[in-house]
């Protein structure tokens, strides 16, 4: 039981004598209200061995990790560490366990220090100096780069990923579990992130990774465990498949795995902006003189680190950000135009200026949580009429419509959104935003968190909008995506403008060298 | 190697779907589970039978026709605040000033019964009255929606303290209008002419107040429910990002929610004090301004779940105080009885969200609460 079969070797760098488990999961069973998450699922993670654990939204993967880690307690099914069966109650008994999780949300202190992080909430007496120089010696082993004295405010997202990193080795993990840990990082980054887990492997660590990107699952796992619907799939050596296998492993079916980029339809400008400044309520420079065109029947893709600028340009566009300086002009077909800035959604509307935007926050933004479908479709067209009362029977129909058309799966059209899966409430909330005959759509990461099936639902429907001319402003954070469905990339560096490549023949090097620094392929050998 | 093998006793998950079946269960089960402990606690202080205990309460409420008609009252007066304050509670503006917004609409109406009586006639006095008391109640609600709206101050410190502002006025004006001279109160207002009275209907004191109780019972459940001012409220309380998102003007809907907010706690203050009581002290509202808090989340601001919920409170406040009075225990005891028993209807809500799975013998097996 303890001895795996496959992926005992180390991706053809040294074979290991023997594979030594370090957990083995059970028939683990998990069950929220009527909802299975997990179902006899059973699990090895071994020493030495970079596990990929693979699947789509709301198959349980994190779940499963949640009970590895104690957040949550099984309803069914044991759990064995090292050999001795545990029952781990409470994220203290994983960390006695030596079970560390690095979850997508970092929990860090911003006022305090890397090293005051680190040792938060440990026992004994307070030795920062001491901490500091443990802190550098793990770095040094693993080659990581922290700072143990910089505030956690002064960091990037990747610095304080590493952070909690070197916190949950700190404390002596053996065994490490990290959660869509590429999901905010550069390419570039990522790199470094891989870097290090391979350092950490070689020590005989134990790690888990769980991601929806299968080019990195290829890069780095050892071996690769896959889940659906709960359900335990199959455990294969990483080495011995590739990415549509894994895919038709997670999906249950064969997919098609390319991103159709029809030709632009008949291309003419819709969205001007010129010098758009804007600065957050902190007075924090947001965007920078930021100038670019959107085309009709064109995706322009939006690229950038995480908080570089792309939430507040989409926003000034939408009428939500209030801008410095600057103007956003909307192009009708006549060529009449029309000054967006100093506008609120509503006056935009009502200058017949049809744009649909499908904001980061789904749940806190596009839709309303504890609605059903029937009632977050109103949100745009509640206010038609003149009658005092609500007119529930055409958004009744929308909501029908959009859930046959987009193959929602939901109970009822009456049940609130939040019950729905990540993937669902995207359709709902892309549907009901396609629905209104946009000219101008803006999305904000449309395929985050979702699976293979609902992502390329997602890409299909925005080409469709893009065919019927309208024009899309596309931000995403996965650059294999950005390169094969936009026909334009815009590259936001810290607010301002770092370069607008063609998507037909755009590398990943040369968006991530963008990404960092202004104009950045200039400089870069 | 030693075995760790130990199941927690208990560990609590969140429930999924609960069936309205389950769920009506639990909270029946509660209810009755307060009345035994209740009972429990009067046989300890009193050595009476707890039947007879059960019987007393049960008299509070339906000994008599009058006590039937004074049970009707109660629950039509703290109907009408909780129906006032739950807009703005589904906007999530925890107002909890319906009782200065009542006492403001007391005050406005019996400043128009004193000040107007003979000036105007009763039949022009009665509506000035009204929009009096309403526009007072109004404007109580909306000062503190103002400043929520302009500057995002804390709208439950603001509302709370806007209470002791109006019962200071009210403390103030009833030594104004003191009657007789010297007594610092008002007493009965046009005691000889019942100038500014209601009239009664049906030949019942309570009935006209029972009556628009329940009309306006109905129109806020059509308001908030099937209104676009309803869906508005519903958007901008679950989440202001969204309504800003849509377009929706979340100054004006705070505004506005409480301007209806505090009107209808003006109409509770002018019911009292023109419809059935004729009178002016600081007590007048008797906190149901704070009462009414706890119908309307009990109900889950649902106005018709509502009546049954202000229904519970005033029965057991009443039986309450009739086991205090016929068993000559203070009215303290009272309030232990109604502690009890909330503390069983708020609990159970716990076991309505969670689940709580017990340790067996056998470790596989487990049983589920």
């Amino acid at each position: 039981m303890a001895v795996h079969a496959k992926g005992c070797l180390d991706r053809g760098e040294k074979p290991l004598d023997n594979v030594v488990s370090a957990v083995s999961m059970h028939n683990i069973t998990k069950r929220f209200g009527s909802v299975i998450a997990n179902d006899r699922v059973n699990l090895e993670i071994n020493r030495g061995e970079i596990l990929a654990l693979l699947g789509e939204n709301g198959s349980g993967k994190t779940t499963l990790m949640n009970m590895l880690s104690g957040i949550y307690f099984p309803d069914e099914g044991s759990i064995s560490v090292d050999g001795r069966d545990v029952v781990i109650r409470s994220p203290r008994d994983a960390f006695d366990l030596g079970i560390g999780m690095i979850h997508q949300h970092f929990k860090l202190v911003d006022v305090l220090t890397a090293a005051e992080n680190i040792v938060l909430g440990l026992k004994g007496r307070l030795d920062i100096k001491g901490a500091s120089k443990r802190i550098r010696e793990i770095c040094d082993a693993y080659g990581f780069e922290v700072n143990p004295d910089q505030k956690i405010y002064d960091m990037s997202v990747s610095q304080k990923q590493t952070v909690e990193i070197v916190k949950v080795l700190y404390r002596g993990a053996s065994i490490l579990i990290l959660d869509e840990p590429t999901a905010v990082l550069t390419p570039q980054e990522t790199e470094k992130l891989f870097a290090v887990l391979r350092n950490m492997r070689r020590d005989g660590k134990a790690i888990v990774i769980i991601t929806h990107k299968l080019h990195e699952v290829e890069e780095i796992s050892d071996r690769v465990v896959t889940l659906r619907h709960g359900h335990y799939v199959g455990d294969v050596a990483t080495r011995d498949t590739n990415a549509q296998e894994m895919t038709n492993m997670m999906v249950g079916h064969a997919v098609s795995l390319n991103i159709d980029r029809p030709d632009p339809v008949s291309p003419r400008p819709r969205i001007e902006v010129k010098g758009l400044t804007v600065r957050s309520e902190e007075g924090l420079l947001k965007l920078d003189d930021v100038s670019f065109i959107a085309n009709s029947g064109e995706i322009l893709g939006i690229a950038g680190i995480s908080g570089s600028g792309q939430k507040e340009l989409l926003e000034s566009i939408a009428g939500l950000q209030a801008a410095e300086k600057g103007s956003i002009c909307y192009i009708e077909d006549d060529g009449s135009r029309e000054e967006l800035i100093g506008q609120d959604p509503l006056k935009i509307a009502e200058k017949g200026v049809a744009l649909s935007f499908v904001p980061e926050d789904r749940l806190g933004m596009g839709l309303v949580a504890d609605m059903g479908l029937t009632d977050n479709m109103m949100l745009r067209s509640f206010r038609e009429g003149h009658s005092v009362f609500t007119d529930r029977k055409g958004p009744h129909d929308v909501a029908q419509s959009v859930v046959e058309e987009l193959s929602v799966s939901t109970p009822s059209l009456d049940t609130p959104v939040r019950r729905l899966s990540g993937g669902n409430v995207q359709k709902v909330l892309v549907g009901r935003e396609i629905t209104t005959a946009p000219t101008v759509l803006l999305t904000a990461y449309a395929v985050r968190g979702l699976d293979i099936n609902s992502s390329y639902t997602i890409y299909d429907l925005i080409n469709r909008q893009k065919q019927k001319g309208v024009a899309i402003i596309y931000v995403g954070e996965d650059l294999d995506v950005l390169i094969e469905l936009c026909d334009r990339i815009l590259v936001l560096c810290a607010g301002r403008v770092s370069g607008i490549v063609d998507g037909r023949g755009a590398n990943k090097e040369q968006l991530g060298y963008l990404m960092t620094q202004v104009g950045g392929a200039a400089h870069a050998k | 190697m030693q075995n760790e093998k130990r199941e927690p006793l208990i560990h609590i998950s969140r429930r999924g779907e609960i069936s309205w079946q389950r769920a009506f269960a639990i909270r029946a089960l509660a209810i009755v589970l307060a009345l035994v402990v209740c009972a429990a606690v009067c046989v300890i202080m009193t050595g009476e039978n707890p039947l007879s205990i059960y019987g007393t309460i049960w008299q509070g409420s339906f000994g008599s026709k009058r006590k039937i008609w004074v049970m009707l009252q109660e629950i039509a007066m703290l109907l009408c605040i909780s129906l006032a304050v739950t807009p703005a509670f589904r906007m999530r503006f925890w107002n909890v000033g319906g009782e200065g917004q009542s006492l403001a609409g007391c005050l406005a109406c019996a400043a128009c019964m004193i000040l107007l009586r003979g000036i105007l006639p009763n039949g022009l006095l009665i509506p000035v009255m009204l929009i009096a008391s309403v526009l007072a109640g109004a404007i109580w609600g909306v000062i503190p929606a103002y400043f929520k709206a302009k500057w995002n101050t804390n709208e439950t410190l603001f509302t709370l303290m806007m209470n002791y502002v109006a019962t200071q006025l009210v403390a103030f004006f009833c030594v104004v209008w003191e009657s007789p001279r010297g007594s610092g109160q008002i007493g009965v207002i046009n005691l000889n002419t019942e100038l500014g009275w209601l009239p009664t209907v049906g030949g019942q004191k309570y009935l006209l107040n029972v009556v628009i109780v329940a009309l306006l019972c109905v129109a806020m459940h059509v308001y908030l429910r099937y209104s676009k001012h309803g869906y508005e409220i519903t958007v901008v309380g679950q989440s202001i990002k969204t309504a800003h998102y849509v377009g929706i003007k979340v100054e004006k809907v705070i505004v506005r929610t409480m301007f209806l907010s505090g009107a209808l706690c003006g109409l509770a203050g002018f019911l009292l004090t023109a419809g059935t009581n004729h009178t002016l002290t600081t007590t007048l509202v008797s906190g149901r301004g704070f009462t009414a808090v706890m119908v309307s989340w009990l109900a889950k601001f649902n106005p018709i779940v509502m009546i049954l919920t202000s229904f519970l409170l005033v029965f057991l406040e009443r039986g309450a105080g009739e086991i205090a009075t016929n068993f000559r225990l203070n009215e303290s005891f009272s309030d232990i009885l109604t502690g009890i028993i909330l503390f069983f209807i708020i609990g159970c809500e716990f076991f309505v969200t969670y689940r709580i799975h017990f340790r067996r013998g056998d470790s596989e097996a487990k049983i589920h609460v």
